[in-house]
């Protein structure tokens, strides 16, 4: 690593808090008060806001020096550096120690904390569920999606429209809703075949959108931005639960989804249809040119994404017992988004740790109250510069042969 | 010997523009065939009409597989042209770079399988002896192409030589009786494209492929062809063996200019 404490350095830092101090100087320094038509002097705002810039920008500038790489020596070397998070996941002592101990953790967490806590963390689980259905459009299959929130939409309205009409409980529309989502996703799919990048990500906020303002304004249909009320929580036929133990009870439910997400994305990924996906993102031309039919393969994108987040809506309404359109946001597909993307695409234990941290984050910070969106906000911008291709990057299934066990352990010590 | 390609009367037009006119060229079995000329001659448009990337114009492509009966393939869908067993390279190198080598070979076997959603999710048996298969097939065709020992780099820290390599593999896997390979020698220094020669005259004799390919690299193309086929300014200006092409007044001036009279 070069060295990094120079004169060359100290004064750009120097000039960045000279920057500083005149962009702040304004609301910082001066402040006029109105009544006794004074102006007050606060130059010590003026010392602080210098010296903070001066080491922050100072600060800023080493880890990002630190980040990059030093020069590979070979080019195939480079396939070996990944990240720490990574490598401790192909540990297999650690790997296993991690997992007893996330369990034990989740089945002691209802018990621990109060239902409040367990209702967050419940949330939580439902949007681990929708990053890890949207990392299979997004990750995988690389088709930028923004009106994700549309399918969790779908879902949350067919349990609350089919319950309300015709009694149909949690456990009959929990498939429904997923099937429902499935064909929305299909739908989609169909007319946004040939697009990509740009103009597919305008498409589907526009799909996304349209979806939400048909629930808003057909009120016979779904009865409008009033939303739909006494949608019953999931139950055992038979078994009377109070409001505390519905909660847990829902906790486990989503644990359960969450796992069956988790298993069956990771076989899909590892699987022939998962290569397709990401030989499709990687490049359309030579995919297809290798046989890949790409009509199939993206619908199947749109239509399993779809899938997770129907389920989650279903699980979304009967939460919280009552839903309106203003649940289903443009807002709601850009957290989303950002939890795949903050993931690592197409990276399953990067998506579910980032679902984590973008859900559970702006809880517990409700403590710094006005502060907390500003935190999260740097939270996300910090994250973005200093590893944009998020907590866990792009780590492929390694295959072993015999004749080459002798060149990997030769690669393993490097 | 019959022909696995034959193409008839083939023209494609973009706009105004008549980037391979009436172009009549054949392949037979067993047979490597180089397609040469100018830049800008329409050969890759020729290899895109080819592999369903663009829809002709006009004019016929019937291909035929090897005690198979003969199919139409213009107009049809890349992914239709491969299943049928037709399969490609491309001029600048498409890899899939953020897969692993072994995986980029395995994408070749995509059309060759049937794994659904459903068997993936449940990994039943067929799937799993499918998925071996796989892996065992594309690591055979590593081999031969000498890439073994990289398997699990990523495809996109492969040396140039070796990533235009990689490409034939992957095309290879789908099992094709015709290979089309565009400029698989661009950029490379003389002791890999002797590499590549050896390669591909072992791709014919031990896979029994015929093979149609573009190529600028002249002791290449002279040392490796059956058969050559000359296009200029999108028209099919020779045909022959590498010696008549050498010979031909034509194709001197086609490539060296009017200067090559004096």
């Amino acid at each position: 690593m070069r060295k990094f404490f120079t004169l060359a350095e100290m004064k750009k830092s120097l000039l960045m808090a000279v920057w500083f101090i005149f962009l702040t100087f304004p609301i910082m320094v001066v402040r006029v008060n109105p009544i006794y038509k004074v102006v007050e002097w606060r130059w010590q705002n003026l010392v602080l806001v210098g010296v903070s810039a001066f080491f922050l920008s100072f600060l800023w500038r080493y880890f990002l020096a630190y980040k990059k790489p030093a020069p590979a020596k070979s080019p195939l070397e480079t396939s070996a550096r990944k990240g720490k998070l990574s490598e401790l996941q192909r540990h297999p002592a650690a790997r296993r120690a991690g997992i007893f101990l996330a369990a034990t953790l989740a089945v002691a967490f209802p018990y621990i904390f109060s239902t409040y806590q367990v209702n967050i963390m419940t949330t939580a689980l439902i949007y681990v569920v929708l990053g890890l259905g949207l990392n299979i459009v997004v990750g995988l299959a690389g088709l930028l999606d923004l009106g994700y929130v549309a399918f969790y939409a779908v879902g949350a309205y067919s349990y609350a429209l089919l319950n309300f009409h015709f009694g149909l409980s949690f456990w009959v529309c929990l498939p429904i809703g997923a099937a429902m989502a499935a064909l929305f996703g299909i739908i989609l799919g169909f007319p946004v075949l040939r697009l990509r990048g740009d103009y597919l990500a305008i498409v589907t906020l526009g799909f996304g959108e349209i979806i939400r303002l048909v629930l808003e304004n057909w009120n016979e249909f779904s009865k409008g931005p009033s939303g739909i009320a006494g949608i019953p929580r999931p139950g055992i036929v038979g078994v009377e639960m109070s409001l505390n133990t519905s909660s847990i009870f829902l906790y486990f439910l989503m644990i359960g989804l969450a796992l069956l997400t988790i298993l069956v994305v990771t076989r899909l990924r590892n699987s022939r249809i998962g290569r397709a996906w990401i030989a499709l993102r990687e490049d359309e031309i030579a995919c297809q040119a290798m046989g890949v039919d790409k009509t199939k393969t993206k619908l199947t994108a749109f239509a399993l994404g779809a899938t997770w987040a129907g389920m989650g809506g279903v699980i979304f309404a009967a939460k919280t017992t009552f839903i309106n359109p203003a649940s289903f946001t443009f807002l709601e597909s850009a957290i989303i988004l950002s939890i795949v993307v903050l993931g690592g695409m197409g990276s399953i234990i990067g998506v579910i740790a980032s679902a984590f941290i973008l859900i559970l984050l702006p809880e517990y910070l409700r403590a710094f109250s006005e502060y907390r969106m500003l935190i999260f906000g740097a939270v996300l911008v910090i994250m973005m510069v200093f590893r944009p291709q998020g907590l866990i990057s792009n780590v492929r299934q390694t295959y072993r042969f015999k004749g080459l066990q002798e060149e990997n352990k030769e690669g393993d010590i490097k | 010997m019959t022909a696995v390609l034959t193409i008839t009367g083939l023209t494609m037009d973009f706009g105004g523009l008549r980037a391979v006119d009436n172009v009549n060229l054949d392949v037979r079995q067993g047979e490597i065939v180089a397609l040469i000329g100018p830049n800008g001659a329409g050969k890759t448009t020729l290899f895109n009409c080819i592999t369903g990337i663009y829809k002709p114009t006009a004019g016929d492509i019937v291909a035929t597989p090897p005690g198979g009966p003969a199919k139409t393939i213009h107009g049809l869908k890349p992914n239709q042209v491969t299943e049928i067993g037709l399969a490609r390279t491309f001029q600048n190198i498409r890899l899939f770079s953020n897969m692993t080598v072994l995986e980029n070979v395995m994408i070749g076997r995509h059309c060759r399988t049937t794994s659904k959603i459903l068997g993936a999710v449940l990994r039943d048996g067929h799937t799993r002896r499918e998925e071996a298969e796989i892996v065992a097939f594309s690591y055979q065709l590593l081999e031969r192409v000498r890439l073994e020992r990289h398997v699990n780099d990523f495809a996109r820290n492969l040396p140039y030589g070796a990533q235009r390599r990689l490409e034939i593999a992957r095309a290879l896997a789908t099992e094709p009786f015709l290979l089309l390979l565009d400029e698989p020698a661009a950029g490379m220094n003389p002791h890999e494209t002797k590499e590549l020669d050896e390669l591909i005259s072992r791709i014919r004799a031990e896979m029994d492929i015929s093979i149609l390919l573009i190529e600028h690299d002249m002791k290449l193309v002279m040392n490796i062809s059956d058969r050559i086929f000359v296009m200029e300014y999108g028209k099919e200006i020779a045909v022959g063996t590498p010696l008549e092409i050498r010979g031909n007044p034509k194709v001197i001036e086609a490539y060296l200019g009017e200067e090559a009279h004096a």
